[in-house]
């Protein structure tokens, strides 16, 4: 029998509303037992005193690459990238080469994640074949090989009759929609927030309104035809209309990613590509208000919405370079630098929106320190303070905007079904 | 206050970021380089023996040839690269070109590109001096230097002097650096144009905004015509050549409700019967040929004052 021991650690899990001074004994990958005191003859031991012992983080939105884009990641180093960050579970986007938008594909991401990945893989795959936002993929298929949820994300579906289909035929499946809300007509050729900005930089501008005209409309056939979730909420009216929604008993959830409550658009000020994002980074009320629907729990879950991208695609003109950034590994961070640390957040209802919020909404047995429950945990430092450096990122990719920040809270070992993966900060060969 | 003597800078890629006192060295260098360009043999050997590029992504009549000009009154070497024939068509990046360009020894890239914040992306990336000959619809900063030249030489300080742009300010990078620099210099800068031609915040950069010509025309002493671009009204920014040439178009009929000094500008290429007509665009008000004249005395000043000397 494997036994691991975490002694004196500040357990922290909102699924049971601990926050006290815990050991936890994992057994053969399961948790045995959480209590003030365990004594375990033959178990390896961690000593956990001062430290955080969180159950293991869960990433709704990330982007492997994989199929198609190795340069960029693959998932060898996605899930490396991932358990540095303190995520042993993620959701992969279905934008890959080709497509996760039928079963083989998923079948390939589920097996490549059981060889080559360190922590649990579910696919998220596409709702519409080839991403075209046209026919529908196979759902039900894609769900019998381990998909967890449907998106396209990366391309809005413009149009509503498919959207609809959509919804309507995802709920004998009991799974949400994952809608990426942005009106092309309206972004079209923009690359950055359309502001006073944009104007003065001479960058063509995305109106939020891309954004909050689709959060609308999406929400309007959700509360007819069926359950839906909405990716990267970035503007204060979105957050508007999806907390309306909520009081009227609509089926939407929604979640934010840490550079939508830690960045604004004077990120691009010097072209910097790396904070060339979509949606598009957007003003301090938009910031505010986002702070503001985590705070009130419109905004259930906190995504990365990791995009890797080479250097390639992002040293280039602005206009020209990819949108997106890497997040997996300043994700926790970020949100105890900017959230807990500025009692915007408990410690408790953060970690919530990282763990037992997007296991809910993907229907996971996941993200809570239950007996008996798959042994995923992480080990947080919450004072220690360092440096981002994306030069030691595990991920292949580099384009971070917070490159140089000082951030608080550093994951020292991450956990999956009892197997260390992290230990001391780095990644176990 | 002390006059500033050179400029402690390598690239010169915008009005936004120059200060008021090199402003005032360049007009002041320009008026030195014009008379220079006036003389029966307009040469003088500043610039002996520097190399000099033009990496146009964008076509161009006057602005490149009026580099050449000023490079050659200075006696530099300038050579033109047409993108049509060079590497950049094999899918070459910006920063591969201009690094190429570097160690071949170039000490200045005189760089037009479609996108926004493309010269500072090559300035960040080489060691040559990159001078934005226009980026997208960010700045087009020797047209800014070039039409503010040509309104103190007509009109002296132009602090107070209310000035019109008007026409697709959104696309514009000749607004830009001149709302840079002409704000800098205590101008009143009005923008007019249609609601839809206006971007977002442009209040932000110190300019009142107006959709009504008519009204804005009574009390101005300069008058900045941009061009229209047919692809504009396919994208749906206004209905018809016609009714922007009814609504904000420079005619005789308008021009009478001008100031009687009134001077008249306009970038070039000039689109004759839309945004302006024939008879106002050779009218006696108009001092569009000079800006074109002047453009030479200020890229001469600008090559002199980044590659050259001091004053």
């Amino acid at each position: 029998m494997a036994k691991l021991l975490i002694k004196n650690g500040r357990v922290v899990d909102p699924a049971s509303n601990l926050d006290g001074q815990r050991d936890v004994l994992i057994v053969d990958g399961k948790i045995k037992t959480i209590k003030s005191q365990v004594m375990s003859r033959g178990a390896r031991v961690i000593e956990a005193k001062g430290m955080l012992v969180l159950p293991g983080l869960i990433d709704m939105h990330a982007h492997l690459r994989d199929p198609g884009r190795p340069d960029k990641e693959t998932i060898a180093s996605g899930t490396r990238a991932a358990a540095m960050g303190g995520f042993t579970t993620i959701c992969c986007m279905a934008n890959t080469e080709p497509p996760i938008d039928n079963a083989a594909v998923v079948k390939y991401v589920k097996n490549k994640a059981e060889i080559e990945g360190v922590v649990n893989v579910l696919p998220i795959a596409a709702v519409t074949k080839g991403l075209k936002g046209e026919a529908l993929a196979e759902m039900g298929m894609m769900l019998k090989e381990g998909a967890v949820a449907f998106s396209d994300d990366g391309q809005p579906i413009m149009r509503a009759d498919v959207m609809r289909r959509a919804l309507e035929y995802a709920r004998q499946f009991k799974v949400p929609i994952i809608s990426h809300c942005e009106d092309k007509a309206l972004s079209h050729g923009g690359s950055m927030n359309e502001s006073a900005l944009s104007t003065a930089l001479g960058l063509p501008g995305i109106p939020a309104l891309a954004e909050e005209n689709m959060v609308a409309r999406d929400i309007a056939l959700a509360r007819e035809f069926g359950r839906l979730h909405i990716a990267h909420v970035s503007s204060a009216k979105s957050v508007d209309l999806i907390r309306q929604a909520k009081k009227k008993k609509i089926d939407v959830t929604c979640e934010t990613c840490p550079h939508y409550f830690s960045l604004t658009e004077e990120a691009v000020k010097d072209y910097d590509t790396n904070a060339k994002v979509n949606p598009p980074l957007k003003s301090r009320t938009d910031v505010k208000a986002i702070i503001k629907g985590l705070k009130d729990g419109t905004i259930d879950v906190i995504a990365t919405d990791h995009a890797p991208h080479n250097i390639e695609e992002k040293e280039l003109e602005f206009n020209s370079a990819a949108f997106g950034l890497v997040g997996l590994e300043t994700a926790l961070a970020l949100v105890i630098t900017y959230l807990v640390d500025t009692k915007e957040l408990t410690l408790k209802k953060a970690i919530e929106k990282l763990t037992t919020s997007p296991a809910k909404i993907l229907g996971l047995n996941k993200g809570a320190l239950k007996i008996g429950a798959d042994a995923d945990l992480v080990i947080v430092d919450p004072k220690a303070g360092w440096t981002v450096d994306p030069s030691q990122f595990a991920s292949k990719s580099k384009n971070s905007p917070f490159n140089g920040w000082k951030l608080k809270g550093k994951v020292l070992c991450t956990i999956v079904s009892g197997k260390v993966v992290v230990r001391d900060g780095k990644v176990c060969s | 206050m002390n006059k500033v003597k050179s400029l402690n800078r390598k690239d010169l890629l915008g009005l936004k970021d120059l200060s008021v006192e090199e402003i005032k060295l360049i007009l002041r260098t320009a008026h030195s380089m014009k008379e220079v360009a006036a003389r029966p043999i307009p040469k003088v050997p500043t610039l002996l023996g520097k190399h000099i590029i033009t990496l146009f992504f964008e076509a161009s009549t006057r602005t490149r040839t009026s580099f050449n000009m000023a490079a050659k009154i200075l006696s530099a070497n300038i050579t033109n690269i047409a993108i049509s024939s060079s590497s950049v068509t094999k899918g070459e990046s910006l920063i591969d070109t201009v690094k190429n360009l570097e160690v071949m020894g170039v000490d200045a890239i005189i760089i037009r590109h479609p996108m926004g914040g493309a010269p500072l992306l090559a300035a960040r990336n080489c060691k040559a001096s990159i001078i934005s000959a226009g980026d997208g619809f960010n700045e087009h900063p020797t047209q800014g230097l070039l039409d503010i030249f040509t309104m103190q030489e007509k009109r002296g300080k132009l602090k107070d002097k209310k000035i019109l742009i008007v026409g697709d300010i959104s696309h514009s990078r000749v607004a830009r650096s001149n709302i840079w620099g002409l704000t800098k210099l205590g101008a009143k800068v009005t923008v007019v144009g249609p609601p839809t031609m206006i971007p977002r915040g442009i209040e932000e950069m110190g300019v009142n905004v107006s959709y009504n010509l008519d009204d804005e025309i009574k009390e101005a002493d300069f008058i900045n015509m941009l061009r229209i671009q047919n692809e504009r009204q396919e994208k749906g920014l206004f209905p018809s050549i016609e009714e922007y040439h009814k609504l904000y178009g420079l005619n005789k009929e308008r021009m009478k409700y001008a100031k009687k000094d009134v001077l008249v500008m306009h970038p070039g290429p000039i689109n004759r019967g839309v945004e302006i007509t024939s008879e106002v665009a050779d009218g006696p008000y108009n001092v569009i040929l000079e800006q074109v004249t002047n453009g030479v005395a200020v890229r001469s000043a600008l090559l002199f004052l980044l590659l050259g000397g001091k004053t």
